[in-house]
């Protein structure tokens, strides 16, 4: 797997309150854009049943995974509703309008 | 001081209940806790296993303790490994995995196994049972049961108790034909009386389920798995899947090994400490207590609470008299209350007694010297929480017997309520107490929801519910306050439907963003973003600012996800009639992008599924159909029968009429699915008597219109709103209904549901007679809405947003 800083590409490609999927060698990052035009990145796929995350909706920095509606918070990675699942986050920011994400994984905590 | 060791050996629900017992008394403070479990997760409600063997909850839904739970109070989980040895010279347990911990405390929780009775053939050489058949105790069983169920057709259960009637149902939910043999003379024989057992087995015979009583299994067939039982009486059952739940045997072969008194399981003193050394407690199904073994979550429950009580020395006169076994208990949907004996033991003994056997109620107290022995309910529980508790206190009863089983001049609830003692428990899935209850009301909740909702009570088989929400009420002495959020349309706005459209209107309120910005509460609801784009559409039409964002995955690529991530696609096909061109296209588009599964639906058209994002657009283009909404909550579908063109008994033109609906509707967004269809006579072979708005032709153009119709997760036959003279007339009423029901439902509410909430006659008055003077408007805003509509499936040329239909984008570049 990649280490170091990876550029995605411009933050257009993801509408603003969306997320999209995208491969970094062989790894696959959902990357969402708020509506407060933060980026988040996570695991591509949920902890339950693998639903693709960046398919779900958003609230705030509240991800819902769009197969059996489990939440998390995107800035911890924390589930919100089922404590015990959490995701694994990336750092990502956006520099002159283009997405970086660093591949190394943060694991989430366990929810307050 | 330095803390001490506490070691749990069982990480089930007594186990754990224990340790949440030891918290609650400051325990984290005097010991380090650490404990095994043979189970490879956090402790999990074993009560509701039934649900993962039907598959309504999954290991997350019925776990109590998540792994998150250790970690937050310190504890030390090893969770998968299994404790073989207890070194009490050296205090030190010893698990197969190699795993040693030293102790200053010793708690053995390790519960029971299925017992699995001699049987010729059942284990295979190596001492594992014969492949397809079962136990029924953990996660794991059930796990392989709904495995090997997929590739069964005949499922046995050995055991009519409790668990084996819970198996045997869940078996015919898999798909099997399922059976249930039982060696007592009469179903659970332990809570029931000959009358009652018999009178459940024709409730579970109803259920498809055939029951045989009175039958010993001597061998089961099969080489290398099973092929079949055979019994006593010579005769032979052929299946391929055995589930066995023929009683318990305690695990208490770790305390053989240790050199502690064992009988049928080990052997404790009224402190639950074992009679051979004090620094070992055992609590729960391995425990034997004055001689008793208990197989129910209540009294090791309690046992639990007087182990804590015990070992963090806030009682050390804390001891355990043995429980009074009274429970309540859902066997297949059927409420049950049992207590103490079955049956009169002493001539004096008195009975009381009603059976109602066309409804299945049957109720039986043993009363001895005024007191109750004994008592069984079946069907009507609602006395049960009076007469747990005369039975539990051994309290006297009152002279009129009739009042004990009927409400007439008994002891109102609220008495019952005072005279409950605190601990008594209410929920026993949950092991939630009425102490538990009115703590929780007394902090602030002030709803039966709320109660239900912070404490778990009645969430688990639901038996206690009625009770939970009497106890709330008598708690807040009659006050309970409905949680107003349930008739908001959306859960952080504090306006009912109609209240929120007028504030939109006048607002001029277009996006869903702005609506969470001005009405909200600064919070973004994500699951609430769907249901305030409905609303927008229908109130603002083509003006409807459309964020993509407040969209379901669903509607923003116009197909319906499943499990794997994949989509599906269903074309238009009105009425269920297509061309042979647009036929032999269908089958092309399959075969150009290899569609995995090609299924005509259930709302008669074609279903191409597992597509990848990627395809949708190409494969909408080559199709050339329009859309056929089957993943929203919109019209989905007109279906119809043959109708005056072909069929012999043919009233109406039900092909012409459901094509006519169809290009009419499509793409009309709703508060929840719209499926309609249209029968040319009352045959009904379209099912419309059974559609959230149904036509029936009678003769003479006349059409009956039902609404409100069900067969999916509810079965209601719709209500015949009116008879409409012609086609237009029918078509003009259904779309008005439609619409007051588009303005008017709460979201994801049917019309099943909405015409119980609003009334037949109410919605008659007002589409059919026009008694608020509204017919105008309806039509005027259906009208408008219908303009509004676009194929969304032309998109496939246009996407609206970056990426729309792009499943993984590369990134740019690594640096
Ligand atoms: C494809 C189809 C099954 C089939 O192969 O026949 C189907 C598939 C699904 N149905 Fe259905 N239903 C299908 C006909 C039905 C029917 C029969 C009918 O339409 O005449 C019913 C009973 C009528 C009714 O709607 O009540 C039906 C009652 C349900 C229900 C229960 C709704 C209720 O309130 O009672 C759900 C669950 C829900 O809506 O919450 C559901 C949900 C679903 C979902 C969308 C589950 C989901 O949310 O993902 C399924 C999508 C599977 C997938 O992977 O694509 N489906 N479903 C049928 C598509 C019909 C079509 O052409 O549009
Ligand atoms: C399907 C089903 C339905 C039920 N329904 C009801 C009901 O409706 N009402 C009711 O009151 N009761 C019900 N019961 C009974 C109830 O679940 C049990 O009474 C209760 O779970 C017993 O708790 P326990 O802690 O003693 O045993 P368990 O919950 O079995 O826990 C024991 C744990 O110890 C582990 N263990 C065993 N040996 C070792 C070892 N050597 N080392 C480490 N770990 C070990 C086991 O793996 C297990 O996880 C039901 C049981 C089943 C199986
Ligand atoms: S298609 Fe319908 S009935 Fe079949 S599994 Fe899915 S939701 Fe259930
Ligand atoms: S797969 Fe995400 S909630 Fe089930």
């Amino acid at each position: 797997m990649a280490a170091g800083e990876v550029l995605l590409g411009a933050v257009e490609q993801i509408p603003t309150g969306e997320g999209r999927t995208f491969r970094v060698g062989e790894l696959e990052i959902a990357v969402f854009h708020t509506a407060e035009e933060q980026v988040y990145a996570t695991q591509a796929l949920c902890p339950h049943r693998q639903g693709p995350l960046a398919d779900g909706l958003l609230g705030g920095t509240t991800l819902m995974c769009p197969l059996h509606d489990r939440t998390f918070d995107l800035k911890s990675g924390c589930g919100t509703s089922h404590e015990h699942l959490g995701l694994v986050t990336y750092p990502a920011w956006v520099v002159d309008g283009q997405i970086w994400v660093r591949p190394e994984p943060v694991q989430a905590e366990a929810a307050e | 001081m330095s803390k001490q060791r506490l070691v749990v050996v069982g990480n089930g629900m007594a186990g754990a209940r224990a340790v949440e017992e030891v918290l609650a008394r400051g325990g984290a403070e005097m010991f380090d806790i650490v404990m095994f479990g043979d189970e490879p997760y956090g402790n999990y409600n074993r009560i509701l296993l039934s649900e993962i063997l039907n598959g309504t909850q999954d290991t997350d839904g019925i776990t109590m303790n998540p792994l998150s739970w250790y970690a937050e109070n310190g504890i030390t989980l090893h969770a998968g490994h299994r404790v073989e040895k207890i070194d009490r010279a050296a205090k030190v347990v010893i698990a197969n995995t190699g795993v040693r911990e030293r102790y200053d405390k010793l708690m053995i929780a390790t519960g029971s196994r299925a017992f699995i009775p001699p049987m010729q053939g059942v284990r295979m050489e190596d001492g594992s049972l014969m492949p397809g058949v079962f136990g029924y105790r953990t996660v794991a069983d059930c796990q392989q049961i709904v495995d090997y169920a997929r590739s069964s057709k005949v499922a046995v259960t050995i055991g009519g108790g409790l668990l084996g009637l819970e198996a045997a149902r869940s078996m015919t939910v898999l798909g099997c034909k399922s059976h249930v043999v039982h060696l007592a003379g009469h179903l659970m024989e332990m809570q029931l009386d000959v009358a009652a057992g018999g009178l459940l087995k024709k409730t579970i015979e109803g259920m498809n389920i055939q029951v045989h009583t009175a039958k010993q299994t001597t061998e089961v067939m099969g080489t290398n798995k099973v092929e079949g039982l055979r019994f006593k009486d010579g005769t032979e059952l052929p299946c391929d899947l055995v589930i066995v739940a023929a009683g318990i045997r305690p695990n208490s072969e770790i305390g053989q090994f240790s050199g502690l008194t064992v009988e049928r399981a080990i052997v404790v003193n009224d402190h639950m400490q074992s009679v051979d050394d004090r620094d070992i407690y055992v609590v729960g199904e391995c425990a034997q207590h004055r001689g008793r073994l208990y197989g129910l979550v209540a009294p090791l429950y309690e046992q639990a609470k007087v182990f804590a009580e015990h070992v963090t020395r806030t009682n050390v006169n804390a001891a355990y008299h043995g429980s009074k076994l009274a429970t309540k208990l859902k066997v297949m949907g059927v409420e049950l209350a049992s207590m103490g004996i079955t049956d009169p033991t002493d001539d004096n003994d008195e009975v009381v007694q009603f059976t109602e056997p066309k409804r299945g109620t049957y109720k039986k107290l043993i009363v001895r010297d005024g007191r109750l022995v004994g008592g069984i309910l079946m069907g009507d529980i609602s006395k049960a929480p009076f007469l747990m508790q005369a039975f539990a206190q051994n309290a006297p009863l009152p002279d009129e017997r009739l009042s004990l089983m009927f409400d007439l001049g008994t002891p109102s609830a609220k008495v019952t309520y005072d005279e409950m003692p605190a601990e008594t428990q209410v929920c026993n899935c949950n092991g939630v107490t009425k102490a538990g209850i009115a703590a929780c009301v007394i902090a602030g909740a002030n709803s039966s929801k709320a109660v239900m909702t912070q404490t778990r009570a009645g969430m688990g088989c639901g038996a206690c519910k009625g009770e939970v929400t009497e106890l709330v009420s008598w708690l807040l002495g009659g006050e309970v306050e409905e949680d107003p959020s349930v008739h908001y349309y959306v859960p952080t706005i504090p306006l009912r439907k109609p209240e929120l459209m007028r504030e939109v209107v006048a607002r001029d309120l277009k996006s869903v963003s702005s609506v969470f910005r001005e009405l909200g509460n600064g919070e973004v609801d994500a699951g609430a973003k769907p249901a305030l784009a409905s609303l927008l559409i229908t109130v603002w039409k083509g003006e409807y600012d459309d964020e993509r964002d407040a969209r379901f995955i669903n509607d923003r690529v116009h197909a319906n996800i499943q499990k794997d991530g994949t989509f599906s696609v269903i074309p238009e096909m009105p009425g269920g009639v297509c061309t042979p061109d647009e036929l032999v296209r269908i089958g092309q588009v399959a075969q150009k992008y290899n569609v995995p599964l090609v299924k005509l639906t259930g709302g008669q058209r074609v279903d191409l599924v597992g597509l990848k994002k990627d395809d949708l657009p190409k494969i909408w283009s080559d199709l050339g159909f329009k859309a056929g909404y089957a993943w929203g909550k919109s019209y989905r579908t007109c279906k119809s029968c043959i109708g005056t063109d072909f069929c012999r008994f043919g009233l109406g033109d039900s092909m012409g009429f459901a094509q006519r609906i169809e290009r009419r509707y499509r793409g009309i967004d709703s508060p929840a699915k719209l499926k309609l269809a249209t029968a040319g006579c009352p045959r009904n072979c379209s099912e419309a008597y059974v559609k959230d708005v149904g036509f029936v032709a009678i003769g003479d153009g006349k059409w009956e219109i039902y609404v409100g119709g069900a067969a999916g997760a509810h079965i209601r036959k719709g209500d015949l709103l009116t008879t409409a003279k012609d086609e237009t007339e029918a078509m003009l009423i259904g779309s008005r209904f439609m619409q007051f029901y588009r303005e008017n439902a709460k979201w994801k509410e049917r019309t099943y549901t909405f015409m119980e909430r609003v009334g037949l006659e109410r919605v008659r008055a007002v589409v059919v007679e026009d008694s608020e003077g509204i017919c105008a408007d309806l039509d005027a805003a259906m009208e408008a809405s219908i303009a509004a509509c676009v194929d969304p499936w032309l998109e496939a040329v246009a996407p609206k947003t970056a990426n729309q239909f792009t499943s993984v984008i590369p990134a740019k570049e690594e640096a």
